[in-house]
């Protein structure tokens, strides 16, 4: 080629800290398709999060625990304000929501049974309760949505408890969404909508506007359901301390609260990385709502949203929540993601790891789709004994940090357990910047 | 028949007993006495039991409603019949908001008139109103027939599925998707059982028929706002 540059020196190319490479890509993809992206998953943008917490251990003045003999309790009761039969877990990692629709029925039988062994609960999701969850799922929450899909009153006596989703972290204020990739005829007969069609999930309720009809529509479900399980809210991390306080306010016996890096099956890529609050945001804020009603621990606070280790646990209680929900952490634990489907990543266009188009029904691990053959890729058992695995290894490495803080139950945990390595962390976490004694916003300190 | 005095007996002790009676009860009729427009009541019903309520309900009465014949003498609050799944209940006077919403199956009778979101979210239960229905009703319908002998209000069938609205009046305004329908001798046929059921006097030719045009049934562009 012609060097037209005389040999004068030139500028390097730069590349755009705003227009980068990725903003671009997606530009032009949507000038060549005229739509929005649409994916699974949370937030992937980097966001305060537990990774910016220490736990500051047992020193002259704290007395620590032996690590592998002395008691750690990890048990936790839910729902202990109205309900007859309280849900009794022996570890306090939750499984959250996941329909059958965007999950095999495979799959949320390994979910049920890999909970069932750890000793926990796993939850249903938009489309109602398959008798497969059902079977292996010994603690079972039935999600109350605004779609009401599969919703009725024999599957409503058959749940442990009763979630009414209010919101998710993902997407606060937003529907949802299932494409007709994913409605296989049981897909479609138990959601009583024709095969083959894009299915949306309401926003809003149908039949309750606000926290005064919600407190009805909680009385009508102990109503039918006896008044013996718990009914948890649970709500997208937009405004926790506000949301807690009405979701109490409205009977709740435990209030859920999703931070944006929880994981939706599918929705707009634009409302899941642009609406909502990181979880460490939340949690400190919704505790607050909960102390001011003099309610904290009497209405049980589960938490969710990026969770993914021990620690990230051992942290949340430390911030005052009783329990914790994983979502993606447990499809990862199932296979979702595996390096072993690289090749076929690639023929997706998408690399292990980064996959995200769930909706699409093409999950080479076979756990994000109801295409019988990619299906037969799952094996149930085998997950399960994986699910329980993980849990396990969790619930040892948060035993591990309570007894080096002198804890004999993780509850015992407490935020002056804590140090932040950030600004940010510290001002969200309501912990001191480490180093220091204090952090953003502490009362009786100014910048 | 058994007379039950929800003022002095309580709402939990009311649903507990109607929800115990089994199928081959005895005991099949029940007249609730000073309801007193108290919420939730009679719900979760699942035995075939005819259920008087002598006075005006307040929110979700009958709600997800089994077998049982509920019937409300006087007005109901909103979301009557929310989520029924089989059975009948009858409003004798108007009903409020979300009435029938998200039900399932049966047959929902209103003798006065319905407000908003009337039928929002049906899943398979048929509706069948007297008078006029308010905005938004049969939002996101997606089976099931709604039947009106007065008016609709706005935005009539917004987003609609497979359900089907037929309406005698006059519609203020269609919602997206919601569009005017041939009425086939099958209709009329079907209107005509619907209005004997509901104990309507019309007649099945005076009605027009409207249902989803399909058009927002896949994602594209076109559709996305």
């Amino acid at each position: 080629m012609k060097d037209e540059t005389h040999g004068a020196p030139r500028t390097q190319p730069i590349q755009s800290a705003t227009f980068t490479q990725s903003i671009n890509a997606e530009i032009r993809r949507a000038a060549a398709t005229g739509i929005y992206d649409i994916r699974g998953g949370g937030a992937k943008r980097k966001v305060p999060h537990f990774d910016d917490l220490l736990f500051l251990g047992a020193s002259i003045s704290r007395y620590p625990l032996e690590g592998y003999r002395e008691r750690c309790d990890t048990s936790v009761t839910l729902g202990t304000r109205f309900a007859k039969n309280p849900i009794q877990l022996d570890i306090p990692i939750t499984i959250a929501g996941m329909s059958f629709g965007a999950l095999s029925g495979p799959a949320k039988e390994a979910l049920g049974r890999g909970a069932t062994l750890a000793g926990t609960s796993t939850t249903t999701g938009d489309g109602g309760m398959t008798p497969e969850e059902r079977g292996h799922s010994k603690k079972l929450v039935y999600q109350y949505l605004p779609s009401r899909y599969g919703m009725n009153p024999d599957d409503l006596r058959r749940a442990d408890a009763i979630e009414v989703v209010v919101g998710q972290g993902a997407k606060p204020g937003g529907g949802g969404m299932l494409l007709g990739q994913k409605i296989s005829d049981r897909v479609a007969q138990m959601r009583n909508l024709p095969k083959g069609i894009d299915q949306r999930s309401a926003c809003r309720h149908p039949d309750w506007t606000g926290p005064d009809d919600l407190e009805i529509k909680l009385l009508e479900l102990r109503e039918i359901t006896g008044w013996r399980v718990p009914i948890y809210i649970k709500v997208g991390g937009a405004r926790p301390y506000f949301d807690t306080t009405l979701a109490v306010k409205a009977g709740a016996d435990v209030v859920v609260l999703d931070g944006m890096q929880g994981g939706t099956a599918a929705t707009q890529d634009v409302f899941i990385e642009h609406v909502g609050q990181p979880i460490l945001a939340c949690i400190r804020e919704a505790v607050r709502a909960l102390q001011d009603l003099g309610m904290h621990r009497e209405v049980q606070l589960i938490v969710s949203g990026g969770i993914r280790t021990g620690a990230d646990v051992a942290k949340c209680m430390a911030l005052g929540a009783d329990a914790v929900a994983i979502g993606t952490a447990a499809l990862i634990a199932l296979g979702d993601n595996d390096p072993k489907w690289e090749s076929e990543y690639n023929k997706l266009g998408t690399t292990a790891g980064a996959y995200d188009d769930w909706h699409e029904g093409k999950d080479p691990a076979g756990i994000t789709t109801q295409d019988p053959e990619l299906m037969k890729r799952f094996d149930p058992i085998e997950g399960g004994r994986r699910l329980n695995n993980y849990l396990k290894v969790m619930t040892l490495e948060a035993q591990t940090i309570a007894r080096a803080c002198g804890k004999s139950h993780l509850h015992n945990l407490e935020p002056e357990d804590l140090c932040a390595v950030t600004m940010e962390a510290a001002a969200m976490a309501k912990v001191p910047l480490a180093g220091t004694d204090w952090w953003p916003g502490k009362p009786g300190t100014s910048f | 028949m058994q007379t039950f005095d929800l003022a002095a007996e309580g709402l939990r002790s009311l649903n507990a007993t109607l929800q115990a009676q089994a199928n081959e009860t005895n005991q099949t009729g029940w007249d609730i006495i000073n309801p007193r427009g108290s919420h939730a009541i009679a719900v979760g019903l699942d035995a075939p039991i005819e259920v008087h309520v002598m006075g005006s309900t307040g929110y979700y009465c009958a709600g997800m409603n089994k077998q049982a014949t509920v019937h409300v003498h006087g007005s109901a609050g909103p979301g009557v019949a929310e989520n029924m799944m089989s059975g009948t209940v009858v409003v004798e006077g108007d009903a409020s908001q979300y009435a029938g919403a998200t039900g399932n199956g049966g047959t929902l009778i209103i003798k006065g008139n319905a407000s908003s979101r009337c039928g929002i979210s049906m899943k398979g239960i048929d509706i069948i109103v007297h008078g006029n229905i308010g905005h938004m009703s049969a939002f996101m319908a997606q089976s099931g027939n709604l039947v009106v002998c007065g008016d609709a209000g706005d935005a009539l069938g917004d987003s609609l599925y497979e359900a089907r609205l037929f309406v005698r009046g006059s519609v203020k305004s269609l919602g997206a998707d919601c569009i005017e329908k041939e009425m086939r001798p099958e209709h009329l046929e079907l209107l005509a059982e619907l209005l004997e059921r509901g104990g309507c006097d019309a007649k099945p030719e005076e009605f027009k028929r409207y249902g989803s045009a399909r058009q927002l049934y896949n994602f594209k562009p076109d559709n996305a706002y």
